[in-house]
């Protein structure tokens, strides 16, 4: 093969391999951002799980709260702390968007960051986004 | 038991234990996560190229296309214009449909005696090998293209779009990837392959195994981490954010399950340039494959030739007329 073609080929290889790093050049908005607790969550301070196995396992929980409820009507989960909460997004204070009411500032913001498009709100209403 | 796959496979354990337990018994998250992950990155880069710069140096002696077809002849003879090229433009459709297709490997045969009283030795087409070289390939790409998105801040539409047909059937939450199973079970389906096969099995080393482990590895923890022991997306996307900035920070409450995923990763890529994974350059590279087979048409001078010192004739017979004469002999010229 001709030495042109080669140097061409091993010089798209080179950009192609670096691409995380020149694509991500001089942009300082990396870090991860924060979600925005609302005035209820900071008061109550207890979430359903603790902060680590809340981060890494909120959607195994929601899929066994829509089994629970779906299946066998059951929608009180009781936590390890010992509270209770209503197995739902957004049925009343003791719920998910009951405390943490601003979807945009909460759910979205580690979802977008980390290019996560969970289907919960193709059937669930975010009651917020009615009101707008 | 065989040493040629004992070997890789403990070698597999291994990494994957010194990782697990450099992280979790010794707190040594800055090798495993910084250090070593940059290392593979310049390796690999440099590697791949010191290879390729390697293959590129030699000289080709001859023409050696493999001839697949019918080749340019008559004008009343049908040519096969791809699998017998003489023009680049055949080659070049040549080498697209091999490096996506791999059509060479769908021509793959196998040789069987029959079953009956003939015992006749004879060949029949194998497309399995085939099968599960496309499903791994491509789904290997897919599951690489994937995580971009813990690369890229913000995530192109491009591989947003990807991830959304890669999950599609929508089971469980996370949902499941294609990709990930695919990948899986291609990866077991060519291992098995390599271990039932006895003919494969023959030429089969640990060269030849220890790639499938460490990807058997890396998929196998990187498929516990997202369904199963859970990881935190977004420190986990924060840390590799951080090295890709080249301002490298160890986040809080990782485990050593992603370290070890991590460092199976970098030991595959600093890996990959010394091994036969480097068919990735080397498919560009084959002779066999990139050369028009155009012989007949064009002269091709083999770059290794020097100048030949030669003797003619003429030279001969200046040197020896006189003794020519003398004893009679025929000469062209009389003085």
């Amino acid at each position: 093969m001709s030495k042109n073609a080669i140097i061409v080929g091993l010089v798209i290889f080179v950009v192609a391999a670096l691409f995380p790093f020149w694509f991500n050049l001089g942009r300082s908005d990396t870090v991860a951002p924060k979600p925005e607790l609302s005035e209820q969550a900071k008061a109550a301070k207890k979430c359903v799980l603790e902060k680590y196995d809340m981060r890494a396992n909120h959607m195994s929980l929601l899929d066994e709260w829509r089994d629970s409820v779906v299946r066998d009507a059951d929608r009180m989960y009781e936590a390890a702390n010992g509270e209770k909460f209503q197995m739902s997004l957004s049925t009343g204070d003791n719920s998910c968007i009951g405390c943490h009411t601003n979807k945009e500032k909460f759910c979205d913001k580690c979802h977008d960051y980390a290019s996560v498009a969970p289907y919960c709100w193709e059937c669930h209403t975010n009651p917020k986004e009615i009101t707008q | 038991m065989n040493q040629k796959y004992m070997l890789p496979l403990i070698g597999v354990f291994l990494l994957f234990l010194l990782a697990y337990a450099g992280v979790e018994g010794a707190n040594m998250q800055w090798a495993f996560g910084i250090i070593f992950p940059y290392l593979a990155v310049i390796l690999f880069i440099g590697g791949f190229i010191y290879r390729v710069y390697g293959w590129a140096s030699s000289a080709v002696p001859f023409r050696i296309p493999t001839t697949c077809g019918q080749q340019k002849s008559l004008p009343w003879i049908k040519q096969n214009c791809i699998d017998n090229p003489d023009t680049a433009s055949g080659v070049f459709v040549r080498m697209v449909l091999e490096i996506f297709l791999f059509r060479s490997l769908f021509r793959n045969t196998k040789a069987g005696f029959a079953r009956d009283e003939t015992n006749r030795l004879s060949f029949s087409w194998e497309i399995f090998l085939w099968v599960g070289a496309l499903a791994f390939h491509y789904s290997f790409l897919v599951v690489l293209l994937r995580h971009l998105r813990f690369f890229l801040t913000p995530v192109p539409a491009c591989v947003r779009f990807l991830e959304y047909l890669d999950g599609i059937i929508q089971i469980g939450l996370p949902g499941i990837f294609l990709s990930g199973i695919v990948l899986i079970a291609a990866v077991l389906f060519l291992l098995a392959r390599r271990i039932f096969d006895g003919k494969v099995s023959y030429i089969s080393l640990a060269s030849d195994y220890f790639p499938l482990f460490l990807i058997i590895g890396i998929a196998a923890t990187g498929i516990s981490m997202r369904y199963f022991t859970k990881v935190d997306i977004v420190s986990v996307k924060e840390f590799i954010m951080s090295l890709v900035t080249f301002h490298p920070s160890i986040p809080e409450g990782v485990g050593g399950l992603f370290y070890a995923h991590l460092f199976m990763v970098s030991v595959l890529f600093a890996y990959l340039p010394i091994s036969k994974l480097m068919h990735i350059g080397g498919i560009f590279l084959s002779p066999t494959r990139n050369m028009a087979n155009n012989t007949r048409a064009k002269r091709h001078i083999n770059p290794w030739n020097y100048n030949v010192k030669t003797h003619t004739y003429e030279e001969y017979e200046n040197h020896f007329r006189d003794k020519m004469i003398e004893a009679g002999l025929p000469v062209d010229k009389k003085e």
